[in-house]
């Protein structure tokens, strides 16, 4: 409620504090240049006329093959500028915004530079690299979207590695609280213990599904037990219950946070190495289509 | 270019002193008009001066309320306008969360926030709606002084942290502002500003309730989690975080290789999440007890630990924050590109302990280490140019925690 006190940013530094994600940067600055940008290339496209048929190497067809792998490679590039951490007014977020919407043109200038020419050969090969490139992305961009609200929600304040501590604290209580139990009994609490938690593969980690779980086996082991049918009251037995439910809320907490983790890094498993062979297709298609000129 | 009021500092004179109260960083240039000779008294010499000996701190206090009323009104004022002013000046403690006054009350003294930081409120619709945030150098409570008859408190201001105030009396700045028409009509367009804002707020109240409630209980939560003493802050929009943690290895990769921030750590309310992270505090805590006196506040306000730091460990016991590591410095990485190429080194980011250790030569010495909102780099913070999606921000409180930002639709 008082004059602010003039703000002189005494070495000329400006302080990134616009709150807006990468999809919606600049009010959509990247998706209005890239509408303009597949617009002009379909009107070219619908009026240009070229006989006998639309094909790559005509004038339009050059001009839009040029601004496609040119546009691929800098769109590659986003992954040294993501971790060349060099001084400059660059942003991320700029790279990221731009990286997606003019990826997303890709398919408008990819398609019309092939003049709907397909086949089983090695230019064919490119453009469907460069189309599962793409797809691979939408799957990142709607990851990016949905996922990280979810993320947070599931963890609430605590860290990974306080999931992960949490984890080992249960299992050390387990381990003291099987102590007073009869073989038996303990071999249920060992089902736990011994069980990897993530093992399972890239199946369980992304689905979240862990069919072959020692905690989950060893609670209902407990409960099916014959000293637990005769009812409550087996102090020893009760503990073990109450600490391996705790573990199985413990565990569903941490698999669905290395679920979203996975969800949200699994596509760039597709979308990096097919980028690389997708370059080495046009590296073909180029210079096959320039050696059989 | 606005043109820069001047005031001449004579010959016996102190000056520093309005960033040392205010532990801000400085609020104007002093520049030599001929060959001088100048004695620096380090900060924590002149404060424990001032706090043994009454007399210096009467002096430091006289000179720095006149100069802080000075810099903050500006308006071609001179010393000596300030004489009546000043004249019933009273300097006043407040603790934590107390109101200096309250909606309802009569009232129309001036209050000039000399160090610290006060929240205003409005009770609208019978809920306190937090208007905003007001840092140290700048004054409430002048909007009654406007108003014809009865001057009756408008809003609520207490104290974000612990704070003081200089008191002035009402009718000693009303006769100040009859007497300086730039000031007048300075203060006159702030205040409409303010009270328009305020009846958009009213007006607006059913329409967008939960907006403003869901507003008011962020910006409580940010001053509870330490914004309010903050200078500038990270904030994290956990809609947006995908969790790739390229903050901390840009903070890594720009810093001698130690990330200064941990991103999962730290609270979170309505997906706005306050990482480990230095805020630049006013009065800094770590400052307090530094042997060497390696921490100092930078021009653009950041704090900032310099290479005369012996590594004690203070600063960081003394951080109410967590946010000071003690770290040996990693042997220098193979660049990006051998990384890229051929696997060498550890990749971007902070290397682990075990390669730090294995590639060391010879032994270095831990020292304190902390963000000094990458000082001296072009283009600002790197934790917020490379995330890639727009969720790391870096605010200062004054500007974010403001309700006007609901009406701008940024909220």
């Amino acid at each position: 409620m008082a004059t602010k006190a003039d703000r002189q940013a005494t070495t000329g530094r400006t302080r990134q504090s616009e709150h807006e994600g990468f999809m919606r940067y600049r009010r959509y600055m990247w998706l209005k240049i890239s509408l303009a940008v597949m617009f002009v290339a379909i009107l070219i496209y619908a009026f240009n006329h070229v006989e006998p048929r639309p094909n790559g190497g005509s004038a339009y067809g050059y001009t839009m093959g040029t601004i496609g792998v040119l546009l691929i490679l800098w769109l590659t590039m986003l992954g040294v500028r993501k971790r060349a951490i060099t001084a400059g007014r660059w942003s991320l977020k700029n790279w990221t915004s731009a990286h997606v919407y003019l990826g997303l043109s890709l398919v408008v200038i990819g398609t019309l530079h092939t003049g709907f020419q397909f086949g089983w050969n090695v230019h064919t090969l490119a453009y469907v690299l460069m189309m599962l490139v793409i797809g691979s992305g939408i799957f990142g961009i709607s990851a990016y979207s949905l996922i990280p609200t979810e993320l947070a929600a599931n963890r609430g304040e605590t860290t990974q590695l306080q999931m992960l501590d949490n984890l080992r604290n249960l299992d050390r209580q387990l381990h003291d609280a099987a102590q007073p139990l009869t073989h038996e009994e303990a071999e249920i609490v060992q089902m736990s213990l011994n069980d990897d938690p993530f093992a399972g593969g890239l199946v369980s980690r992304l689905t979240g599904r862990y069919p072959k779980c020692g905690t989950i086996a060893a609670l209902h082991a407990v409960r099916g037990s014959p000293s637990r049918q005769a009812g409550y009251g087996n102090d020893a037995l009760d503990l073990v219950e109450t600490l391996l439910e705790r573990k199985r809320s413990s565990l569903a907490r941490i698999r669905k946070h290395l679920r979203l983790k996975a969800l949200l890094d699994v596509w760039l498993y597709v979308h990096v190495p097919l980028t690389f062979a997708l370059i080495a297709a046009l590296f073909v298609h180029i210079v096959a289509v320039f050696y059989y000129w | 270019m606005a043109v820069r009021p001047c005031i001449v500092i004579p010959q016996g004179s102190i000056f520093g002193e309005v960033g040392l109260v205010s532990g801000r960083r400085r609020g104007s240039t002093i520049r030599s008009i001929a060959d001088t000779i100048l004695v620096e008294i380090p900060r924590n010499a002149i404060l424990k001066v001032m706090a043994s000996v009454p007399g210096v701190k009467r002096a430091v206090t006289r000179i720095s309320t006149e100069r802080q009323l000075l810099q903050m009104w500006q308006s071609g004022l001179q010393p000596a306008d300030l004489a009546e002013v000043l004249e019933t000046a009273e300097i006043k403690g407040v603790r934590a969360g107390e109101a200096i006054f309250k909606q309802g009350e009569e009232g129309t003294d001036v209050f000039v926030i000399r160090s610290g930081s006060m929240v205003v409120e409005k009770m609208i619709g019978g809920k306190p709606v937090f208007l905003s945030y007001v840092p140290a150098g700048n004054y409430v409570g002048e909007l009654e002084l406007f108003d014809h008859g009865h001057a009756i408190r408008k809003n609520t201001v207490r104290a974000a942290v612990k704070s003081e105030v200089i008191k002035l009396n009402g009718e000693a700045f009303r006769r100040l502002l009859e007497a300086k028409s730039d000031l007048r009509t300075k203060a006159a367009a702030s205040v409409t500003q303010r009270l328009e804002l305020a009846s958009y707020i009213e007006a607006k109240k059913d329409s967008f309730a939960s907006a403003v409630d869901m507003y008011s209980n962020v910006a409580n939560f940010l001053v509870d989690n330490g914004v309010g003493e903050a200078t500038d802050v990270l904030l994290i929009d956990e809609n947006l975080c995908v969790g790739c943690d390229n903050c901390e290895k840009a903070c890594a990769d720009s810093h001698d290789g130690i990330s200064r921030l941990d991103r999962e750590a730290g609270r979170t309310f309505a997906n706005l999440h306050v990482p480990t992270s230095c805020r630049h505090c006013e009065n800094p805590h770590c400052m307090a007890d530094c042997p060497p006196t390696a921490i100092h506040r930078g021009q653009d306000g950041e704090v900032y630990i310099d290479e005369t730091c012996i590594g004690c460990g203070n600063c960081q016991r003394n951080c109410p924050y967590g946010v000071i590591r003690m770290e040996k410095e990693p042997p220098k990485k193979p660049s990006l590109w051998t990384w890229f190429l051929f696997g060498k080194g550890p990749g971007p980011g902070e290397a682990s302990h075990e390669w730090a250790y294995a590639n060391a030569k010879g032994e270095k010495a831990k020292r304190a280490v902390k963000c000094d909102m990458c000082s001296g780099i072009e283009g600002g913070p790197s934790c917020v140019r490379a995330c890639p999606t727009g969720a790391a921000i870096r605010v200062a409180p004054e500007e974010f925690l403001s309700v006007a930002r609901l009406e701008r639709n940024e909220a």
